[in-house]
């Protein structure tokens, strides 16, 4: 019995063998299967998964293009150096990291600064820079603690440079760090985006945006064989970055600063084109600032005291800010006078001082008011009246047709952006400009004062040099322009940008020449003699003066009148005047009258291009003060 | 003389087991070349003292083993209650005890210490088992494993608990009772899978175990829902084997390995190293040297002479088993991830001990059976 129940106890274990042999062949055939799934069914899913995690694509930024002006001078460069980055995503308490990292690399307070104002702006995965331009020791230092601070990285990086400082700031613009809606916009193109996947920064303003394309260049590519970490292990293969295209410039930088100084610390702006391919051969508005502050992310002390300046330096006066353009607008309506043949040449009128219009009294500038007038003289000693009774005569809508065709109020289409159309006066402009029907009729009476360049006249100084250079072109107006060529930086070819005639405006060439020679005669006998007295060339030009404010039955003195309230001075004129080579308009905001401040600069810039005789250091006189 | 030595020392191995022993110890040694080249003399130093204990234990008599059973489960149930009281801390569990000269990890006592003891309590109620004995096994089971899991240590909880419950099994529990457990537990499964988004929602928290228990399971039924997190090891280690495709990239090469993807790839990872350098023929070469040992272990119990050789035998190659598939099918993405290490490959001097020690039981229980009909 016993015997029997150990053999009966034997075999049932022998069953329990068996079924336990069976559990686990099901087991293992389980695994089989699952195996089979990953490595046979799933394989190339799970291989291209493999890849991608082995396989990074590094973008390897393209070195930016370089800006020189027409004489090969370099106005903006590239250089490397050594940041400071910190990823917020992989820090735990970013001010302790801060302090820690103080102690091996020098961090001010704008530092800290302007890290928190990235901070704000960016996502917390993006590496933000702390620190640029670290100094060599710095750089060791840090490598030498690097497993203390996880998220901090050392780059080397490329950095904008411009190494003339504020000098053609507005032209040149500036690059700065790519923001939320500008990374919007280039994700828009699946093209663009590839190509700024390794680019922090973006041209911001002048030059620099309005030429991204050009000067950006093709962000290479590096295979990168990286571990699990991130670390890069080998190169696997590269696709070199294409350096961005050089831009060559009509301007000539010595020219722009001569201008620049002759403004001295006075705001204003100057445009100057060369007529025959309206090639810009100086931009300036001042005051200037330096681009270099917005590279690496402007800090907020230096943006507060650029944006709060009451002389607005971020303004760019020669292509944004309108202002009336005064006399200077009398020899264009005398040209239109002549064209549309509401004037001859020779037509004389009396200026006893004073025009009246119904019962409102227009004055002259002059007391007693200049006797006899014809064109020639209206233009030469700038009559007012003449040109009241000329505005009177020609009426709104012929003044409004004739200025529109030289490109009043319209933009003249430089290659940068930041251009206004200013306002050119119309009953159709007033019409859409106010609400209120009482305000949207055209009174007769507003016509006179568009006449001598004010009322609601607003050009920008960019439309009054190119109506000037138009006109110092015989009326073949070109697309102003400041780039000349493009370089491509791979083959080194040169593209022109060809000078664009936009259209000839229809004028007769004695026409022009009477206004010429009256021009020329203002820098000769008339308003504008004392600035270019002995000049060896021949200069057409105009003086103007822009009231800012209207003074009501008051003499206008200069010295009674607070400064910011002074009347702003132009000069337009081309030289030489036969065969011109350089056309420019000027105004000096609140700098009185257009012959004693805007003259002088006109003069120092003439003698440089035309002579290249440099200013003797003299500081040019100051508003007000004779 | 040299005759007569290797007659000793060959004595009490088993050829067989032996061969594939040291063909998968070899194998370990050529998989870490590649996993971790640098621990490549540990691992030679692990694999002498695996077989030394090995031949130790081969040369112990089972019936000599049977006195070892009692004092070894009391003592290691001691030590998991010191743990439990005085034990050391890392990573959140409490599973080392420090007894000044060294560290030692009471649980890894239990792997043979657990199957020792149940077989011995079934031998002295040969021929007179009652179901009130089972109960007894189960109680005597629980206590252990109960310890172990509160650690938390899942990866030995379930090698221990397997192991009682093989004895159990072997020794005969009806199945009338084990297939209602059988069902209940493929119902319990389907139910989490099938209900995994309600019950794997951050703030449910499931009974009897801790969060990252948890997220173990629910990561292992959605690995992508976390893939920077816990479902890095599942998805990487299953992209390590999927790469691999049928033939693998070759020793040395494969990228996931090398690069580091695999997370513990020396240790419980190992196998997707394998897999991806080796590929499926790897794979199924070394299941089909598992089904080996595992074969030759439970012929082995089926031709014992005594209850306790033949259910110690049985448990010891399930356990094999048991170790073998948990860590296969965690690594491949069907099983949660535990610590459970690959047998015989895995780095590691203590699993490959209690492995090598469970493998000359079974050598010994071999080698007696022939004694004594000789």
């Amino acid at each position: 019995m016993e015997f029997k129940t150990a053999e009966e106890e034997i075999s049932r274990f022998r069953k329990r063998v068996l079924a336990a042999t069976v559990f686990v062949l099901i087991c293992f055939s389980l695994l089989i299967a699952r195996f089979v799934w990953l490595q046979v069914v799933r394989y190339d899913y799970y291989r291209t998964r493999a890849e991608d995690n082995r396989i990074s694509l590094v973008p390897i930024e393209p070195n930016r293009g370089l800006i020189v002006d027409s004489q090969g001078v370099v106005l903006t460069r590239n250089y490397s150096a050594y940041t400071l980055e910190i990823t917020p995503a992989r820090v735990a308490n970013l001010d302790a990291t801060i302090d820690e990292l103080a102690a091996l690399v020098d961090i001010q307070p704008k530092d800290r600064k302007r890290f928190k104002k990235l901070l704000d702006e960016s996502k917390t995965f993006e590496s933000l820079p702390l620190r640029n331009r670290l100094t060599d020791e710095e750089v060791a230092r840090f490598i030498a603690q690097r497993y203390r601070f996880p998220g901090v990285e050392i780059k080397a990086r490329l950095f904008r440079q411009y190494p003339n400082g504020e000098l053609a700031s507005h032209l040149l613009g500036y690059i700065g760090r790519i923001n939320d809606r500008e990374k919007k916009e280039i994700e828009e193109d699946e093209e663009r985006a590839a190509n700024y996947r390794g680019s922090d920064h973006i041209g911001k303003a002048g030059l620099e945006q309005s030429y991204e394309e050009e000067l950006h260049g093709i962000t290479g590519f590096e295979q990168v064989e990286v571990d699990a970490g991130g670390r890069a292990v080998r190169s696997l293969a590269r696709t070199p970055a294409v350096p961005g295209n050089k831009l060559i410039l009509t301007v000539d930088i010595q020219l722009q600063k001569i201008a620049e100084e002759a403004f001295g610390n006075r705001r204003g702006a100057l445009v100057a084109i060369e007529p025959g391919s309206g090639g810009v051969l100086a931009l300036v508005s001042k005051p200037t600032y330096d681009p270099n502050l917005f590279v690496d992310g402007i800090d907020p002390q230096n943006w507060d005291a650029l944006n709060n300046s009451p002389d607005h330096p971020l303004l760019h006066r020669a292509i944004y800010s309108a202002y009336p353009p005064g006399s200077t607008f009398k020899p264009f309506m005398a040209l239109g006078a002549l064209t549309t043949g509401k004037r001859s040449a020779t037509a004389v009128i009396s200026d006893p001082g004073y025009f009246w219009f119904g019962n409102h009294q227009f004055r002259d500038d002059k007391k007693g008011g200049h006797g006899l007038v014809d064109m020639h003289k209206s233009i030469v000693v700038s009559c007012d009246t003449y040109y009241y009774s000329l505005a009177n005569d020609m009426g709104i809508d012929l003044i409004a047709n004739f200025m529109g065709q030289l490109g009043f109020g319209s933009r003249t289409g430089i290659d940068i952006s930041g251009e206004s159309t200013g306002v050119l006066p119309s009953p159709a402009w007033k019409k859409k400009r106010f609400k209120k029907p009482e305000m949207q009729k055209w009174y007769a009476g507003e016509t006179i004062s568009i006449g001598i360049g004010q009322g609601y006249n607003s050009y920008t100084i960019m439309q009054l040099a190119h109506a000037t250079a138009t006109l110092a072109a015989n009326g073949v107006m070109y697309k102003p322009h400041l780039v000349k060529y493009v370089v491509d930086a791979r083959t080194g070819d040169k593209r022109t940008i060809e000078p664009q005639p936009v259209k000839t405006v229809p004028l007769k060439q004695e026409h022009i020449d009477f206004i010429r020679k009256a021009m020329i005669d203002v820098t000769k006998y008339g308003t504008g003699a004392r600035a270019f007295a002995g000049v060896p060339y021949e200069v057409a030009g105009k003086t103007g003066t822009a009231q800012v404010f209207s003074l009501k039955g008051e003499q206008y003195r200069a010295h009674a009148v607070d400064e910011r309230r002074r009347d702003h001075a132009l000069f337009i004129a081309f030289a030489p005047a036969h065969d011109p080579k350089i056309a420019l308009a000027v105004l000096v905001e609140n700098g009185g009258f257009g012959a004693e401040s805007a003259a002088p600069i006109v003069r120092q810039v003439l003698d440089y291009y035309l002579l290249g005789k440099v200013p003797q250091g003299a500081a040019p006189e100051q508003p007000g003060e004779e | 003389m040299l005759g007569r030595l290797y007659k000793r020392i060959a004595a009490p191995i088993d050829p067989f087991l032996f061969a594939l022993v040291a063909l998968l110890l070899a194998f370990a040694c050529f998989v870490q070349l590649s996993a971790s080249p640098d621990r490549i003399q540990a691992q030679l130093m692990n694999t002498l003292i695996g077989l030394l204990v090995m031949w130790i234990a081969a040369s112990i008599p089972p019936q000599r083993l049977q006195h070892l059973a009692v004092p070894l489960y009391v003592l290691g149930v001691l030590l998991l209650i010191a743990v439990a009281l005085f034990g050391d801390s890392a990573k959140g569990a409490k599973r080392w005890l420090n007894l000044k000269v060294m560290r030692i990890q009471p649980s890894e006592l239990l792997k043979i210490g657990m199957p020792l003891m149940l077989a011995w309590y079934f031998q002295q109620r040969e021929g007179l088992l009652k179901a009130r004995d089972f109960f007894a096994a189960i109680v005597l089971l629980a206590v252990p494993v109960g310890l172990i899991a509160k650690q938390p240590d899942l990866g030995t909880a379930i090698l221990v608990l397997s192991g009682g419950l093989f004895i159990i099994f072997f020794a005969g529990l009806s199945w009338k009772l084990i297939a209602p457990v059988i069902i209940a537990g493929i119902i319990g499964v389907a139910a989490i899978v099938s209900a995994q988004d309600q019950i794997c929602a951050p703030e449910v928290r499931w009974p009897g175990m801790r969060d990252y228990q948890k997220h173990r399971i629910c990561t292992l039924l959605a690995p992508a829902s976390d893939p920077l997190g816990k479902g890095f090891h599942t998805i990487q280690s299953s992209i390590a084997i999927g790469s691999g495709g049928s033939f693998g990239k070759g020793w040395r090469n494969g990228t996931q390995t090398q690069l580091e993807f695999i997370p513990e790839r020396h240790t419980d990872f190992v196998f997707a190293v394998i897999s991806e350098e080796l590929g499926l023929i790897g794979n199924l070469g070394l299941l089909i040297a598992y089904i080996l040992v595992i074969g030759r272990g439970l012929i082995i119990a089926a031709n014992a002479t005594s209850v306790f050789s033949r259910l110690l035998a049985g448990a010891l190659s399930l356990s094999f088993f048991t170790y073998a598939f948990v860590n296969m099918g965690m690594v491949s993405g069907i099983l949660p991830v535990v610590g459970v290490p690959l047998p015989l490959i895995s780095y590691g001097g203590t699993a490959l001990v209690t492995l090598c020690l469970g493998l000359g039981i079974l050598m010994s229980i071999a080698h007696n059976r022939t004694f004594l009909q000789s």
